[in-house]
């Protein structure tokens, strides 16, 4: 099985972003970068489904040179090859749905994995605008996935819920939190990947669907939420201090 | 989720490996010892559970050739693992020094093939653990001073004496034991087992409690002949193992005083006195400014060694100097740590006790601060200051 594993370098959590001069973009200086944590699911999830069936594992990612290093993490996971496509417009989906749509249409993966969202700008459209501009179908959210044959069989997470699903291969595949427990790249494996190739690609050239006008950092007022001192209250301002303040 | 203070962009000096190596390290401290290792600490247990996961990731042997086990990687990327073990705990840290740099390495530099095959794959996959014998009860900064010694009977060595403060001594499978034959120091690799080979565990310690320390005690034991190391005479044998050590302490405790300052830091920010945050006042600010400037300055340090140990220009005393200075400002960094925290700093809620109850046992061991001052002192003065 021959599997495409699509990832993508985000702001590190932690990280407090500031908007560039042109009012639409963020400025990268002092930024810290990872892997988009959704995206280490899908490469787990491509890993496991090569070393039960067989194949080979790619990883692609659309962005500037930075986002290179990402390819290194998956190939140090195991990942067997990685394709570079250098698109520094920073456009919106349907460009870079469009690049990883014609890679797909040369390299013909069974399989395309996406993790469920990037949690920079949480489109949540490329697995969907991929699937569909190749024709294919499109499972999200999965949080548990089995391939027999050409048998798909996926659950995904709904709301209050799961949903089992069906579909055949060739098919797009987002992956939910809890799909697996993704492995640490092992130092050894660190080492090899050094000599792994990742191929450079040109990126499509489409026009944007969707333009960005501008973007704002929210304006801090107050929220007049009084919190009570039940359980569920301190849990809710411990969360608040430590994901919205980050100041613990 | 953990971000190291750069103050001066250091991460452009390392390569895509190095920071992959170090984000590898990081996550797994904060998946699998964070969670443990107050109660580890508590208890005065060291998490055996963690040998076989450290080893899953390739953490022992990061220098050494693969076709060891090893990973093959230069001395930044063993560094840098050191630094994020260490932030977790010293006790976790010393595990692995110990392993690698103390055990590993002599086996390596200075063991037979035979020797080499039989347990650097074991060593680095975890199935065999390994300790380092050479202070003993009256022979710690003058190791020359040391009574175990071997007598020559047929077929090997009987070896006699005693060793103290050796870390995994109970839990190791291989012992790396300096000792005198014929007046001339030799290592010899004693096995778990071996009839008059007995290792207690020493109790009691406020420090490192999440490592195990030990005795060796050798009576009569029989070593084979082909149990002794055949390529090094001498006290150059463990002192280069020390210099490779050392050199991982240089940076582990950098990891230490990082996970003081970023505890500090968020804990001077939330803390209220007098209706504002801590943070605020001069003399919080005095003490977070002086810590980062130390980091920065340790950092620098580090990454330097780094390149020239794989220059191979470095020499013992640049080491002596790293590991003197970095655990100086990281013992000095638990503490001011302790103090910005207030009361809340003794507590184990805050990783800053342990830390600090470690740093005085690192500060100490692998060449006492006051040892290296001497080394480097008789380095520029040509003058030697130790007797």
């Amino acid at each position: 099985m021959n599997i495409l594993v699509c990832i993508s370098q985000v702001p590190d959590t932690t990280t407090r972003v500031a908007v560039g001069t042109d009012g639409s973009s963020i400025n990268p200086a002092g930024v810290k970068f990872i892997l988009n944590p959704y995206d280490e699911f899908a490469i787990e999830e491509g890993l496991r489904l090569r070393e039960k069936s067989g194949g080979t594992v790619t990883t692609v990612t659309v962005g500037p040179d930075t986002s290179k290093e990402v390819l290194r993490t998956a190939l140090a996971m195991g990942s067997d090859t990685a394709v570079f496509v250098k698109d520094e417009s920073r456009s919106d989906s349907f460009v870079v749905a469009s690049s990883i749509a014609d890679l797909a249409k040369e390299i013909t993966p069974d399989v395309i994995l996406f993790g469920r969202q990037s949690i920079d700008f949480d489109s949540f459209a490329l697995p969907s605008m991929v699937g569909e501009l190749l024709g294919w179908p499109n499972i999200s959210m999965v949080s548990s996935l089995t391939i027999e044959g050409t048998q798909v069989s996926a659950e995904r997470d709904i709301e209050g819920g799961k949903e089992s699903v069906s579909a055949t291969l060739p098919c797009v595949i987002s992956a939910q939190k809890g799909l697996n427990d993704p492995r640490y790249p092992k130092l050894p494996d660190i080492m090899k990947a050094k000599s792994k190739p990742i191929a450079d690609r040109v990126a499509t050239v489409v026009e944007p669907r969707v333009v960005t006008l501008s973007m704002t950092l929210p304006v801090s007022k107050r929220l007049n939420n009084i919190m009570t001192d039940s359980d569920a209250d301190i849990d809710q301002l411990v969360r608040l201090l430590h994901e919205e303040a980050k100041v613990i | 989720m953990f971000s190291h203070p750069d103050y001066y962009n250091l991460d452009e000096l390392f390569t895509e490996e190095e920071k992959l190596v170090r984000q590898t390290v990081r996550d797994f401290v904060d998946n699998e010892i964070l969670p443990i290792i107050e109660k580890s600490a508590r208890d005065g247990v060291f998490p055996l559970h963690l040998v076989k996961k450290m080893a899953d990731i390739g953490l022992f042997g990061i220098t050494l050739p693969q076709e060891y086990g090893g990973a093959g990687m230069n001395s930044t990327c063993y560094g840098i693992a050191m630094q994020e073990l260490e932030r977790g705990d010293s006790g976790i840290r010393s595990f692995a020094s110990v392993q690698s740099s103390l055990v590993m390495y002599p086996i390596y530099a200075f063991g037979s093939e035979e020797q080499r095959l039989k347990w650097l794959p074991r060593l680095a996959s975890g199935q065999a653990i390994g300790c380092f014998g050479l202070t003993e009860p009256d022979a710690g900064s003058n190791p020359s001073s040391m009574t175990t010694n071997a007598k020559r009977v047929e077929g090997g060595f009987l070896l006699n004496g005693a060793k103290m403060w050796i870390t995994n001594g109970t839990l190791a499978d291989v012992a790396v034991v300096w000792g005198k034959l014929d007046g001339v120091v030799r290592g010899f690799l004693v096995e778990k087992g071996m009839a008059g080979f007995t290792a207690p565990e020493m109790k009691g310690k406020h420090s490192l409690r999440a490592s195990v320390t030990s005795e060796l005690v050798f009576q009569d034991v029989f070593i084979p002949e082909e149990n002794m190391l055949p390529g090094v005479e001498g006290l150059k044998g463990p002192l280069s193992c020390l210099t490779q050590a050392r050199y991982g302490i240089s940076w582990g405790v950098v990891g230490a005083a990082m996970a003081c300052y970023d505890s500090s830091l968020h804990y001077a920010k939330s803390r209220i006195a007098f209706d504002r945050p801590i943070a605020g006042f001069q003399l919080i600010q005095d003490k977070l400014v002086w810590m980062l400037n130390e980091i920065t300055k340790a950092q620098l340090l580090c990454w330097r060694l780094g390149k020239i140990k794989d220059q191979n220009t470095l020499r013992p005393q640049h080491v002596s100097l790293a590991k003197r200075n970095n655990c100086e400002m990281a013992l000095t960094i638990a503490r001011m740590s302790r103090e910005i925290h207030g009361a809340n700093g003794i507590l184990d809620e805050y990783p800053i006790m342990r830390h600090a109850a470690n740093l005085e046992s690192v500060k100490t061991y692998e060449g006492t601060h006051e040892m290296h001052t001497l080394i480097i002192g008789q380095d520029i003065t040509g003058l030697s200051a130790f007797v």
